[in-house]
C-alpha cells in the first residue's frame, strides 16, 4: 500500500517535472519567436555593422568601401598622426564641454522655474519643450539667420551697445562657440520635459515637512530636490553625453566643419573620410574610436551612478 | 500654501523672460517667412506688411510637397516598425519565462552603447548592395529595432497584473491572442507616447536621409530644407524660413498635443 503511494508520488512528481520541461522549452520556443524581429533587425543594422566596422578599420578599401589590402594598425596609425583627426578629437570634446554643462544647467533652471502650481504654467512648459520638436535642419536654419554676420539678431543687438560684429561661424576663434549655443537651443526641449518629469515625481510630503521645520527656498533645493532627482540627472548628462558626441547635422548645415576644421567633430570627420574622400580604411577606424569613448563613457557613468544617485 | 506675492511676480518675470529667449528664434523664423524681402535685408524685426509670397516660392521651386509626402511615409513606417518590434520583445521579457531570458534583456541593453554614427559605412554598404538606395524601406528598416521602446513598454506590461495571464492560460488563450487582445488595449498610452516619440524623432533625422537619398525620388523634407538652404541665394531667407516653418509645424503640432503623454511616458521608461 505504501509502496504504491510512494510509486504513484514519484509517478506524478515525474510527471509534472515533465510537464515543467515541456512548458519551459515551449515558452524557450514562444519568447524566441517574440523576440525574433527585433534580434534579426539589430543583428542586421547594429551588431554586423559594429563587427564589421571594426574589420573595415584594418583594411584599404576600394572607392565603394570592399576591403583590399590588409594593412593591420595602420589606419589607427595613421589617423593618430593626423593633425585633422586629432584635431578633430580636440574639437569633440571641447564641444562636448561647451554642450552638455550648458544643457543641464538651463533646462534644470528652467525645470524648476516650471515646476511651481502657478496660472498658466501649461503654456510655459510647452515653450520650453518646443525645441524637442524642431529638427536639426530647421534649428540650423533659424540660427545660421541669427548668426548671419550683418543682419543677424546677435549682431544687431551687440551693435545697440557700439560692439563689433562678430563673426559668430566664420571667425575660427568663435565657430565652435556658436555651434555650442545653437546645439545647447535644441537639447533644452527634451532635457527640460525630462527633469521636469522627474521634479513631478518628488513626493511633496518631502516639502510640506521640510515646510514646517522652516526651511528656506535654496535649503530644499540643496537638501531634497537635487538629490532626489539625481537619477533623473544622472539619465540626462548620459544621454547629452551621447548625443554630444554624435552631433553631426548643425556642423553640415552651419559650417561643414570650418573655419580651418574647428567645428570638424568626429562624426563629421567619418563622414567627410567615408562619404566624400571615400577612406572608409581609415574612416571606419575613426568610428572605431567613436565607439571605444561612447563604450567607455556609458561603462563609467554606469558605475559612478551606482555610488552616487540616490534612488527613492 | 499660497505663494507670497513677491515670489510669483519674480517666478512670473523668471518665466517670461526665459519663453522669450526659447522661442525666439522660431519666432523670428515665423515672422520673416511672412515679411518681403526688402523688410529682412534692412533688418526689421517686426514686419511692416505680410505676404505669403515666400511659401508660394518655397513649393514653386522646390518639390516640398512630395519632400513632406515622403517624410510622412517614411516616418509613419518607421512609427508602426518600432511599436511592432518593441511590443513584441516586450512582451517576451514581461509574461515569458524561459531560460536565458536574462541574458537575451542584457544584450538589449548593450545595443544602447553601439551608436547608429559608429555604424554608419557598413550600414550604408548594406543598404545599397540590396538595392534599398532612394527606397523608402532603405530609409526606415535600419531603424525598425529599438531598445528603449522596448524598456518603455516592458515597464508598462508589468503592470498588468500577473492574475490576469494565468487566468487567459487557464481559460485556454493563446500567447498571441492574449497579447493582441488583452495587452495592446490595455497599454495603449503607452504605445501612443512610444509612437509620438517614434515619429518625432524619425521626422527629424537628417544623417541617415542624407546618405539614403541620392535624387528627388524618396528625398525628406530635412534634405529638402539642406538644399534649400544651400542652393537658394543668400538672400532669399523669406523662402528659407518658409521652408524651415514647414517643416517644423507638424512635429510642433504633434508636441503640442502629446507634451503631456510624452513627458509621463518618457520619464517612466527612461528611469524604472
Amino acid at each position: 500500500m505504501n509502496e504504491a503511494a510512494v510509486s504513484l508520488g514519484s509517478d506524478a512528481a515525474k510527471l509534472i517535472e515533465k510537464a515543467k520541461k515541456q512548458r519551459r522549452t515551449k515558452n524557450l520556443i514562444k519568447g524566441l519567436l517574440f523576440l525574433l524581429p527585433s534580434l534579426v533587425f539589430f543583428s542586421i543594422f547594429l551588431f554586423y555593422p559594429m563587427i564589421r566596422t571594426v574589420y573595415l578599420s584594418f583594411f584599404l578599401t576600394n572607392a565603394s568601401g570592399a576591403p583590399t589590402v590588409f594593412v593591420g594598425l595602420d589606419n589607427f596609425a595613421q589617423i593618430f598622426s593626423s593633425p585633422l583627426f586629432l584635431k578633430s578629437l580636440k574639437t569633440t570634446f571641447l564641444f562636448v564641454l561647451y554642450t552638455v554643462p550648458g544643457t543641464i544647467v538651463i533646462s534644470l533652471f528652467l525645470a524648476v522655474i516650471a515646476n511651481e502650481k502657478l496660472r498658466g504654467i501649461g503654456m510655459f512648459r510647452t515653450i520650453f519643450s518646443s525645441t524637442m520638436g524642431i529638427s536639426v535642419a530647421a534649428a540650423s536654419v533659424f540660427w545660421m539667420f541669427l548668426f548671419h554676420p550683418t543682419m543677424g539678431w546677435l549682431n544687431q543687438f551687440l551693435s545697440i551697445f557700439g560692439v563689433e560684429a562678430i563673426g559668430w561661424l566664420t571667425d575660427p576663434k568663435w565657430a565652435l562657440l556658436s555651434v555650442s549655443i545653437s546645439t545647447i537651443w535644441m537639447n533644452i526641449g527634451f532635457t527640460f520635459l525630462i527633469l521636469l518629469g522627474g521634479l513631478q515625481s518628488i513626493d511633496s510630503y518631502l516639502y510640506e515637512s521640510a515646510d514646517i521645520d522652516g526651511a528656506g527656498y535654496f535649503y530644499k533645493l540643496r537638501r531634497i530636490t537635487i538629490p532626489m532627482l539625481s537619477p533623473t540627472l544622472f539619465f540626462v548628462v548620459t544621454v547629452t553625453l551621447i548625443n554630444a558626441f554624435q552631433t553631426f547635422g548643425q556642423v553640415d548645415m552651419l559650417t561643414r566643419g570650418g573655419p580651418q576644421n574647428e567645428t570638424s567633430v568626429i562624426v563629421y570627420s567619418i563622414y567627410r573620410d567615408a562619404f566624400v574622400n571615400y577612406q572608409y580604411g581609415t574612416a571606419s577606424a575613426q568610428a572605431v574610436i567613436l565607439f571605444v569613448i561612447i563604450l567607455g563613457l556609458t561603462l563609467l557613468q554606469f558605475k559612478l551612478g551606482e555610488r552616487k544617485v540616490h534612488y527613492q | 500654501m499660497t505663494m507670497p506675492f513677491y515670489k510669483k511676480v519674480v517666478l512670473y518675470l523668471l518665466l517670461s523672460v526665459s519663453a522669450f529667449f526659447i522661442f525666439a528664434p522660431a519666432i523670428m523664423a515665423l515672422l520673416m517667412s511672412f515679411m518681403p524681402g526688402e523688410q529682412i535685408l534692412t533688418g526689421t524685426i517686426i514686419p511692416k506688411s505680410f505676404t505669403l509670397e515666400h511659401y508660394r516660392q518655397a513649393f514653386e521651386r522646390f518639390p516640398l510637397l512630395s519632400y513632406l509626402t515622403n517624410s510622412l511615409l517614411v516616418s509613419l513606417l518607421i512609427m508602426a516598425g518600432q511599436l511592432l518590434l518593441s511590443s513584441l520583445a516586450a512582451y517576451a521579457f514581461v509574461f515569458l519565462e524561459f531560460k536565458g531570458r536574462d541574458a537575451l534583456f542584457f544584450l538589449f541593453i548593450a545595443t544602447m552603447m553601439i551608436p547608429f554614427e559608429a555604424s554608419i559605412i557598413p550600414n550604408f554598404q548594406t543598404i545599397r548592395d540590396l538595392n534599398f538606395l532612394n527606397t523608402y524601406t532603405g530609409l526606415s528598416l535600419p531603424f525598425f529595432a529599438m531598445a528603449f521602446g522596448t524598456f518603455l513598454l516592458r515597464q508598462n506590461f508589468k503592470q498588468i497584473p500577473k492574475e490576469l495571464k494565468e487566468a487567459s492560460e487557464i481559460a485556454g488563450m493563446g500567447d498571441l491572442k492574449f497579447y493582441l487582445t488583452v495587452v495592446l488595449p490595455v497599454a495603449k498610452t503607452s504605445l501612443v507616447t512610444l509612437g509620438v516619440y517614434g515619429f518625432l524623432s524619425a521626422w527629424n533625422m537628417y544623417l541617415w536621409p542624407l546618405l539614403a537619398t541620392t535624387d528627388d525620388s524618396v528625398r525628406t523634407v530635412q534634405i529638402g530644407l539642406k538644399q534649400l538652404q544651400s542652393q537658394e541665394q543668400l538672400n532669399e531667407w523669406g523662402v528659407i524660413m518658409a521652408g524651415g516653418i514647414i517643416v517644423v509645424l507638424p512635429t510642433l503640432i504633434l508636441l503640442f498635443l502629446g507634451q503631456k503623454k510624452l513627458q509621463k511616458g518618457l520619464t517612466e521608461g527612461a528611469l524604472k
